[in-house]
C-alpha cells in the first residue's frame, strides 16, 4: 500500500479539539494548551504523529483539549504509559503533560527513572506548586510556609522538591523552565524539547488561580536565565545552585545515547528455536 | 448527646475524632477529602489531641498507618477509589501484620473508564485482603461503624485492620440528621487502645513483619487471619449488642426490614439499600410480601444470619453494586456460597445495578420483585440482569454515532 505523503501546514488551532477546556478562568494551564499547540503547528508535525499523555489532575485534562491521540492515564502513572507507548511506536511524537503532584508526588519515581532511561519523550510538568483538583492541598514544590491548604494550616513543613536538580541528578538530557505568562518563551521551549533526541524536560510554572491566587505575583518574580544553557552535566549543576527557582529559559542540554528498544528483533525465530532446542 | 446535620464525610470525621485518634496519615482524593479536612481543622484547632501527615501517596499512606499501629497507637485514615487500589499491595500486607486500625473508603467506580460516583468494586477489591469490612446506609451508620470498628479490631480475640465503606455523593456528600454522642460515653464503649504484644519497649526489642520460608510457616500464619476473621462474627454480635445498649441504636451484622414473612427478598449493600427499603414500603402497600435483606458486614461474612433470614423463603434479588467480569455480581456469589445445598435454599435472582453511581430507581426496584416472583412462580432462575434502560441505550447510541462519524470524517488511519 501506498503511503499518502500529505502537507501539513496546520494552523496552531487546526491542533485544538471542539472540547472547551473546562479550567478556572485565568488558570495558568490554558497558556500551556495554547503554546503547544502554536509548538506543533511550527514543527509541522501531523496530528495523527503526535500523542499526549497525562495522568490525573485538572493539568492531565490536557489531551482531551487537543485534536491529536490522548491518553488521559491514572494519577501518577503519565510516564509509565507514555513509555510503553514510544517503545511500541518510536514514531510517535510522545508528549507527556500533567501536574506537580501527579509527577513529583504519587508519580516521582518513574519521573527519576524516565530522566535516567532517557527515551525520547517530551514532559511537560505544569507546576503551580499546589494539588487543584482535589481542591488545594500543599503539593511537594509548596513552599513548606504555605499556610492556605485546610489540610496543613500550619504549610506543609516539609523541604521543597526542585524538579531541575532532581532531573539532572537522574540524568535527564534536556531540562528546562518556561512561565504561562510567557506564551512565546513557553512555545519556544516546547519546540525545542520535542526537538530535543531524548527525554526532555520542562517545567512550566502554570499559576491556579482558584487555590494560589498569590501566583499573579510570579509575573514580577521571573526573570530569564543568566548566560548560555549549560552543555554537561557540571555546568548544568552550578546554574541549577544559582537557580531561585523563577529563572526561566533552557537550563541545560546534552546530546546523550537514548534509550529505544530495538525494532528489528537480533535474532530470526528459527535462530531463537535453535538455540532452545534440547 | 447533639443532633446536628452532618454529611457522610463530616460523620466519618466524627466517628475518628470521637475515637480519640493518636495519627492520621493522609492523602486527598475526591469523594473522601472532606474527612480528612476536618480532621486537620480540629487538630488545628486543638479539640483533637492526634498527629495528622500528608503523605505522597496511598501506597505511603497505607504503610505509615500499618507501621504506626504497629507501634501501639490508634491509627485513622480514609481514601476511595483509586487510592484504595493504589495502596491494595499493603493492605494484604498490614493486615498479615495484625494491626488493629481503621480505614474510611468512600466508595467510587474504578478507571477505567475514570468516574467520580460510586460503585463498590473498590471496596470489594479489598475483599480477600484480610481488613474486615462494614458497609454503611447512612451518616448516623457512619459514625457509629467507626466506633464499632475500633472495637472489633482492637479486641483481643481479632487484632485485624477494618474497613468502613460509606458510598461517595450519596453519603460523603449529603446531610443528614446526625446524633453526636458524648466523649465520655464513647471512651466507655471504646476504651484507649491496649496495644498488648504491639509496643515498644525499652530493653525489649522486638522484629515484626518478618519473612518466612516455606509453605508451612506462611499457611499457618495467613490462617491464623481466617480463624480471627471468623471470631469477629461473634464479637461483632457482642460489641454491637452493647452498643445499642449505651445508645439506643441497633446495628446488626445483618440488618433485615419486612423480612420475617416476605416471600420475596431484595438483598443489596451499602445506601442504595435506603432505596429499597422505600420501595419494600410501597410494594408491601401492594399487598406484596416483599423484604429487605442488608449485609452491613462483608468481612467476615455473616453467612449464618443471612440463612437464618433467608431459608425457606421463596425467592431473593440480589442486586449487586459492582461487577465481577466474567462472574458477575459478588453477593450473588457471596449468597449462593451461604446457601448452597441448604434445605429451603431460595431461588436467586441477580441483578447488577447503580454501576458508577447510576441511579436504581423505584419503578426499577417494583420490576425487579415482579421478575423475581415470576420466576419463582416458574422455579426457574433467570438469567443475570444489569439494570440499564432503552433510554439509556438510545442516549449512548446516540453518543456512538458521533463518535462514528467522526471517524469517518478522519478517515482510516495511516
Ligand atoms: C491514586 C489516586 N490518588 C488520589 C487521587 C486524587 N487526585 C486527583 S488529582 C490529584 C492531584 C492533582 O494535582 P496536580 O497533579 O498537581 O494537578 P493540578 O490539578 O494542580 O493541575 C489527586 C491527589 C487520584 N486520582 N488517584
Ligand atoms: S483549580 Fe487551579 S489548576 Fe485547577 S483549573 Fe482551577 S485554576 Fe487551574
Amino acid at each position: 500500500m501506498a503511503t499518502e505523503t500529505r502537507t501539513h501546514a496546520l494552523k496552531a488551532k487546526e491542533y485544538k479539539s471542539d472540547i472547551a477546556p473546562v479550567w478556572c478562568p485565568g488558570c495558568g494551564h490554558f497558556a500551556v494548551l495554547s503554546a503547544l499547540t502554536k509548538a506543533l503547528a511550527y514543527l509541522e508535525l501531523p496530528k495523527e504523529r503526535v500523542a499526549l499523555v497525562s495522568g490525573i489532575g485538572c493539568s492531565s485534562r490536557l489531551p482531551a483539549y487537543l485534536d491529536t491521540y490522548g491518553f488521559h492515564g491514572l494519577h501518577g502513572r503519565a510516564l509509565a504509559v507514555a513509555t510503553g507507548l514510544k517503545a511500541a511506536r518510536p514514531e510517535l511524537t510522545v508528549v507527556v503533560a500533567g501536574g506537580d503532584g501527579d509527577g513529583f508526588s504519587i508519580g516521582g519515581n518513574h519521573f527519576l527513572h524516565a530522566c535516567r532511561r532517557n527515551m525520547d519523550l517530551t514532559y511537560i510538568v505544569m507546576d503551580n506548586e499546589v494539588y487543584g483538583m482535589t481542591k488545594g492541598q500543599a503539593s511537594p514544590t509548596t513552599a513548606p510556609e504555605w499556610s492556605r491548604s485546610k489540610l496543613t494550616p500550619h504549610g506543609p513543613g516539609v523541604r521543597r522538591f526542585r524538579p531541575a536538580a532532581i532531573a539532572l541528578a537522574a540524568g535527564a538530557s534536556f531540562i528546562a523552565r518556561g512561565f504561562a505568562g510567557d506564551p512565546s518563551g513557553l512555545t519556544r521551549l516546547i519546540v525545542q524539547a520535542i526537538e530535543h533526541r531524548g527525554f526532555s524536560f520542562l517545567q512550566v510554572l502554570s499559576p491556579c488561580q482558584t487555590f494560589r491566587p498569590e501566583q499573579t505575583e510570579w509575573k514580577q518574580q521571573v526573570h530569564p536565565f543568566d548566560g548560555e544553557p549549560a552543555a554537561n552535566d557540571l555546568e548544568a549543576a552550578a546554574r541549577i545552585h544559582a537557580d531561585d527557582g523563577m529563572a526561566l529559559g533552557l537550563i541545560y542540554v546534552e546530546p546523550l545515547p537514548v534509550w529505544q528498544p530495538l525494532a528489528q528483533p537480533s535474532a530470526s525465530l528459527a535462530e531463537i528455536e535453535q538455540e532452545l532446542s534440547l | 448527646m447533639r443532633r446536628v446535620l452532618l454529611t457522610g464525610n463530616a460523620a466519618a470525621a466524627w466517628g475518628a475524632r470521637l475515637a480519640r485518634v493518636d495519627y492520621v496519615p493522609a492523602f486527598p482524593i475526591t469523594p473522601q477529602t472532606e474527612i480528612i479536612e476536618a480532621l486537620a481543622r480540629w487538630i488545628d484547632a486543638g479539640e483533637m489531641a492526634a498527629r495528622l501527615v500528608t503523605l505522597e501517596s496511598e501506597h505511603s499512606m497505607i504503610t505509615a498507618a500499618g507501621a504506626a499501629a504497629a507501634t501501639g497507637v490508634r491509627v485513622f485514615s480514609a481514601t476511595s477509589s483509586q487510592g484504595l487500589l493504589y495502596g491494595m499491595e499493603m493492605l494484604y500486607t498490614v493486615a498479615g501484620w495484625r494491626v488493629p486500625w481503621v480505614l474510611v473508603n468512600v466508595s467510587r467506580g474504578l478507571s477505567a473508564p475514570i468516574t467520580l460516583e460510586p460503585d463498590h468494586n473498590d471496596v470489594l477489591a479489598a475483599r480477600d485482603s484480610g481488613f474486615l469490612q462494614i458497609h454503611c446506609a447512612g451518616c448516623q451508620e457512619v459514625l457509629d461503624s467507626v466506633l464499632l470498628a475500633y472495637r472489633l479490631a482492637e479486641d483481643a480475640r481479632v487484632r485485624l485492620p477494618v474497613i468502613v465503606n460509606l458510598d461517595g455523593f450519596y453519603l460523603s456528600f449529603t446531610r443528614e440528621p446526625v446524633s453526636i454522642p458524648e466523649p465520655a460515653e464513647v471512651d466507655a464503649l471504646l476504651p484507649p487502645f491496649d496495644p498488648q504484644g504491639l509496643a515498644f519497649r525499652a530493653g525489649a526489642p522486638l522484629s515484626q513483619a518478618v519473612a518466612v520460608l516455606g509453605g508451612g510457616p506462611y499457611s499457618y500464619f495467613r490462617y491464623q487471619v481466617q480463624l480471627a476473621a471468623q471470631n469477629a462474627l461473634a464479637v461483632y454480635d457482642e460489641i454491637a449488642a452493647d452498643f445499642a445498649e449505651r445508645f439506643g441504636r441497633s446495628h446488626p451484622a445483618v440488618e433485615a426490614y419486612q423480612c420475617d414473612d416476605a416471600e420475596v427478598v431484595l438483598v443489596m449493600m451499602g445506601s442504595f439499600a435506603t432505596k429499597a427499603r422505600a420501595a419494600v414500603d410501597r410494594l408491601r402497600d401492594a399487598g406484596r410480601p416483599v423484604g429487605l435483606l442488608r449485609p452491613r458486614l462483608l468481612r467476615p461474612f455473616p453467612a449464618a444470619a443471612c440463612r437464618r433470614h433467608l431459608l425457606g423463603k421463596r425467592a431473593l434479588a440480589v442486586i449487586d453494586q459492582n461487577l465481577s467480569p466474567g462472574q458477575g455480581g459478588v453477593l450473588a456469589t457471596e449468597l449462593a456460597a451461604a446457601l448452597y445445598g441448604r434445605p429451603g435454599a431460595p431461588l436467586l435472582a441477580s441483578f447488577i445495578g447503580g454501576l458508577g453511581g447510576r441511579d436504581i430507581p423505584p419503578e426499577e426496584l417494583f420490576e425487579i420483585a415482579r421478575v423475581t416472583e415470576a420466576a419463582a412462580e416458574r422455579g426457574e432462575t433467570p438469567p443475570p440482569r444489569l439494570l440499564y434502560t432503552e433510554a439509556e441505550l438510545r442516549e449512548l447510541r446516540k453518543l456512538q454515532t458521533i463518535a462514528a462519524v467522526e471517524r469517518d470524517r478522519r478517515g482510516p488511519a495511516p
